[in-house]
């Protein structure tokens, strides 16, 4: 499925019912030289909205909000040791964790690219 | 007023060029009703040599450590410092600069500071060291916060060795906080008890060595339990000299090493300022208090260095932070870091050798006397004796023959027991006549 | 740049770290040899490594003074960095503090034999009770952020004690705040709720009102804030606040702007740390020591933490322990081991005797004076994103009159670096795009501010047709623009002694 999107720049893409999130382009844009991310410990449980895992530049730190519920199947341990892939692709190699859905109607109330990118711009 | 450099001529073109006629506007969106109209009840101003009579009056109402034959330690010590470190330490490029925001033009306090850090690592033998906390009890206050977030767990427990003062500093902070503190009765040597008030729930156990009785304590058992039980061990210490001579902490499991290190560099000063040294492991870095320095490069690839990992800290974290710290020790940092050098590995070791040779001088002419028994049984400079009177009262008596004695273990506790037991130390400072002096005061005192 | 082959340029001497020049056997000290006794260490004498390297006297002295001309100081150049007060240290303080009297006791000796030293607690803490307009004050705290807990425990304890604990939990924080405030609150226990600033960079009173209930335990605010406002309605939120149960913390950073002119106690302030490396002159000191009394209101007194000094008629004592303290008293506990940063104190008083109630109003006069001439040099010349008013003791504008032109408050920053200035506060508070906070403090000459308005009016010009400079800034300081990011991405927080072997092979 395509990508869906948070007020706070977190994107979700969903196979199955697992979801991978990650921030998006635009949210490592804005942070810069991304220097460190703490990640959940798998098996944790998130709700959507809550704070799931914190991204740093070397002058700011952002908290990330899981963007759907669910427990943390994965999470992207490259970024531990190369956080520069958040930069180099957001939404792609940059992701953060993998989510096993427990409701996927969340996912209704979230931004498809277009309504985000005209969020993004405003 | 020698430091206002505005005369009236410039506050009125000054307030003609802002357009007001008075300060009055310039302080019109403060309430009528609090502004002074008149300066408050104390003396006017006056010149230098008026405000240094007062002060020499002042200071000469004390007496001063170094005209006595002087064996007071629990927690500050009097050691020499060379001239050199004081002249460095007020140099204006250090004395009058700021917290080193703005890298490119505060080189030096960065590289000091890096440079400091490094030697902290290597006196406890630990991997990293931060650029300094206030002193060694809100470090130890920090320490125990810090294993708290580390274990996300909430029991910190103490040994009685532990100096009661710095107790006192790490359950007030852990109490503002909500963690469980576990503290241990007095205890000269209480080894075993340490590890056996490890469980699971812990995070971590705080043991002072040397403690404030002056023990030693190998921390390798105490290591061991606290790591089976997923516990965090913080090392506490009050002498940082102590590692020129004995095991550091770090080369006995420790996790966090932290403490005094007014001995290095820093005059006693009545209590203040000091320094905390705090050390800890690699892994646990992103998790640690205070400042750090750190090594990168400039825009042409030349080394330079940094404050880092900023974002632990409140001014970006807010809330969130590691810590509430926004200052470090800056200028007893930089006395330190130049002691340290002026020592060097050969001066430390023999420093510390020649510490323990006088406290063991001194150990040796007091036991000498009836009735005085020598609780520590492994010590550095510092030790702890049971007295058949009360100690605040020999304190007293001695100090009418010149001798500064010591410190009744009594007067850091308040609370009943321990009123014979008398903590004493000796450094470098202290001559073998001192020596002699204390045994025959105090022989006579106890007679 | 000209390289030359030394490396070094002219009085700046090129420096390596001192485990690059020092080595383990050499020593600056001289110490006579050990006499070889025995030892009652129980076994545990050292076995780690201890690869710390000495130097002799002078290179340790030319290494560090080799260093210090690399930091950028007060009595080097204007230093006008916003929130921080980096007034003129005077040199009496420092020769106050050395007096054998002074700085030859150890904090644990007899009572009768520093009754000099009490005494100076004690007119300290006169001085300051009497400025502020509070009942008490507690001396201990090491810096201001320690002072604010000081005053929050306090709050805390008093709130305890009206059995409240469990129910009022909630701290009032504006977003312009310094972070310390809400990570001090954060760190006592308390919940934080941020309140918003209105337009003009003052607190939202409706805000306040809407927030303010049987929950809240405190409002933490800064006055004058860090906008360099002061808080018109301040007496009105102290009465709300109080009417609701609750104390108000006031964050004393800024009381260069008031002090002898206004006390916070005529204004409803329960409690108010004072860093005396602001107001009262004590060096910064690249970052410490600082010291954060903090005074406290009738309210607050009883629960005034351990060590505190009682006089028993002619003689001074300090009770040092919550056991020991008198029945009327109930401390919260400890903040420190001793009795706090007394080496500040003599400072402090020193600079407080030296000016007087008469010229410690013409302080937050002249602090004042400064900071509003510099708002009238560079109005028009960079934003002013709370309009012109008058301001109290520093100057806040913004980078919005530079932005079009692609320079933004960094640049502006590195660019005055290469002036010969320190760059003021940048990027707080937070609440303000692009921020520059200017705090020109009082011991800054009519000429000097003249001179560094013409470089920064300059500079805005500038801007305009040449973002290359600002963006190459700084070329002129001994390091160019340093790289952040890779110190934060692969900490180096130390040297390794692997570092010298690697450097032999090459």
């Amino acid at each position: 499925m395509a990508s869906r999107y948070t007020k706070d720049h977190e994107w979700v893409r969903v196979e199955g019912d697992v979801a991978t999130c990650g921030i998006s382009v635009f949210a490592a844009e804005q942070l810069g030289d991304v220097v460190y991310v703490e990640l959940p410990a798998v098996g944790a449980q998130v709700e959507q909205g809550a704070e799931m895992a914190v991204v740093e530049s070397a002058k700011a730190a952002s908290d990330v909000y899981a963007p759907v519920s669910g427990a943390i199947l994965a999470v992207n341990e490259a970024l531990t040791t190369n956080p520069e892939k958040v930069n180099e692709g957001p939404e792609g190699e940059g992701w953060f964790v993998k989510i096993q859905l427990t409701k996927p109607a969340e996912l209704d109330a979230l931004m498809d690219e277009a309504a985000y990118a005209a969020f993004a711009k405003a | 007023m020698r430091y206002l450099p505005l005369t009236d001529d410039d506050r009125a073109a000054m307030l003609a060029a802002v357009g007001a006629r008075s300060m009055d506007d310039l302080y019109a969106g403060v309430p009528r009703e609090a502004v002074l109209d008149r300066p408050v009840a104390l003396p006017a101003h006056q010149g230098e040599l008026q405000v240094e009579r007062l002060m020499t009056l002042l200071a000469s109402c004390n007496l001063p450590a170094g005209r006595t034959a002087f064996f007071v330690g629990a927690g500050a010590y009097r050691h020499h410092v060379p001239a050199s470190v004081d002249h460095l330490i007020q140099r204006s490029e250090f004395l009058t600069t700021y917290t080193p925001y703005q890298p490119e033009i505060a080189q030096g306090t960065l590289q000091a500071l890096y440079e400091f850090q490094t030697q902290v690592a290597m006196l406890t033998d630990m991997e990293v060291a931060n650029a300094s906390m206030y002193d060694g009890s809100t470090g130890m206050a920090e320490a125990a916060l810090m294993a708290a977030r580390v274990t996300r767990r909430r029991r910190i427990v103490l040994s009685g060795g532990v100096h009661p003062h710095y107790l006192a500093t790490v359950r007030t902070a852990c109490a503002g906080a909500g963690l469980d503190i576990v503290a241990l009765p007095p205890a000269v040597d209480d080894e075993a008890a340490v590890a056996r008030a490890v469980n699971a729930d812990t995070a971590a156990v705080i043991v002072q060595s040397p403690n404030v009785f002056g023990t030693i304590t190998d921390l390798r058992a105490i290591a061991s339990a606290a790591h089976g039980a997923g516990a965090l061990l913080v090392a506490g210490f009050t002498e940082a000299l102590a590692f020129g001579l004995i095991e550091p902490a770090g080369a006995m499991g420790a996790d966090i090493v932290v403490g005094e290190g007014q001995s290095i560099g820093n005059a006693l000063s009545f209590g203040g300022p000091y320094v905390g040294l705090f050390a800890t492991r690699e892994k646990y870095v992103r998790q640690a208090p205070g400042r750090l320095a750190g090594e990168t490069v400039d825009a042409d690839g030349k080394r330079g260095f940094v404050l880092t990992l900023s974002t632990r800290e409140q001014h970006i974290r807010r809330e969130k932070a590691t810590s509430n710290i926004c200052t470090n020790s800056g200028l007893c940092t930089l006395a330190w870091t130049a002691h340290m050098t002026l020592l060097g590995a050969a001066g430390l070791q023999r420093l510390a050798a020649l510490n323990h040779e006088a406290a063991c001088d001194l150990a040796d002419a007091l036991t000498a006397i009836d009735g005085v028994e020598l609780l520590t049984p492994r010590f550095f400079n510092e030790f702890a004796l049971a007295l058949p009177k009360r100690a605040d009262a020999v304190v007293d008596a001695l100090l009418t023959r010149g001798v500064m004695g010591g410190v009744p273990y009594h007067r850091l506790t308040g609370a009943p027991g321990f009123e014979n037991v008398l903590l004493v130390c000796a450094t470098e400072t202290n001559t073998p006549e001192d020596i002699a002096a204390y045994a025959a005061a105090l022989a006579e005192v106890l007679a | 740049m000209t390289t030359t082959v030394s490396g070094n340029r002219g009085l700046l001497q090129a420096e390596n770290l001192i485990f690059e020049i020092g080595s383990e056997t050499r020593t600056g000290v001289d110490l006579p040899a050990p006499k070889g006794r025995s030892d009652r260490l129980g076994g545990l004498k050292r076995t780690a490594p201890l690869p710390l390297p000495g130097l002799s006297e002078p290179e340790a002295v030319r290494h560090y003074v080799r260093l210090s001309q690399k930091n950028y100081a007060i009595d080097l150049g204007f230093f006008p960095l916003g929130s921080c007060t980096m007034k003129h240290n005077p040199r009496l303080n420092e020769r106050m503090a050395r007096l054998e009297g002074f700085a030859d006791l150890h904090p644990l000796q007899p009572e009768q034999t520093v009754q000099g030293a009490l005494m100076l607690m004690e007119e300290l803490s006169r001085w300051l009770v009497t400025l502020t307009g509070m009942e008490a004050v507690a001396l201990s705290p090491k810096a201001g952020a320690h002072g604010e807990a000081c005053g929050m425990l306090a709050i805390k304890a008093a709130i305890v004690a009206r059995g409240e604990g469990e129910t009022r939990k909630r701290v009032l924080v504006p977003s312009s705040a310094h972070g310390t405030n809400p990570a001090t609150a954060a760190a006592c226990g308390f919940i934080v709720d941020e309140i918003k600033g209105d337009a003009d960079g003052r607190v939202d009173l409706v805000d306040v009102t809407e927030k303010l209930g049987p929950d809240v335990a405190a409002i933490m605010m800064t006055n004058p804030n860090t906008c360099g406002l002061f808080e018109p309605d301040i007496r009105k939120i102290a009465d709300m606040v109080h009417a609701a149960g609750g104390y108000f913390y006031c964050d004393g950073a800024n009381y260069n702007a008031i002090v002898g002119r206004v006390r916070p106690g005529d204004l409803g302030v329960d409690a108010m740390h004072i860093n005396l490396h602001k107001t009262f002159s004590t060096p910064h000191g690249g970052g410490g020591p600082g010291a954060g009394p903090t005074v406290l209101s009738a309210a607050l007194a009883p629960f005034a933490p351990v060590p505190y000094l009682v006089r028993d008629g002619e003689t001074l004592r300090l009770v040092e322990t919550e056991s020991g303290a008198d029945p009327d008293a109930r401390p919260f506990g400890r903040m420190c081991a001793f009795h706090g940063q007394m080496g500040m104190y003599v400072r402090a008083l020193t600079y407080m005797l030296s000016h007087g109630a008469d010229g410690l109003r013409q302080v937050a006069e002249d602090a004042v004076l400064n900071a509003n001439y510099l708002l009238a040099r560079l109005k028009g010349h960079f934003g002013a994103p709370f309009g012109d008013r008058p301001c109290m003791h520093e100057v806040l504008l913004d980078d919005s009159t530079l932005k079009p032109h692609g320079v933004e408050t960094v640049d502006l920053a590195k660019a005055l670096i290469d002036e010969g200035y320190h760059p003021m506060t940048t990027y707080f508070p937070l609440v303000v795009h692009g921020a520059l906070l200017i705090e020109p403090t009082e011991t800054e000459s009519k000429a000097e501010l003249d001179r560094f308005a013409n470089v920064l009016i300059a500079l805005a010009e500038r801007a305009k047709t040449d973002a290359a400079h600002f963006k190459a800034a700084p070329r002129l300081a001994p390091l160019r623009r340093l790289d952040e990011t890779r110190a934060a991405r692969q900490p180096k927080l130390r040297w390794r002694p692997e570092e010298a072997l690697r450097a032999a092979a090459e």
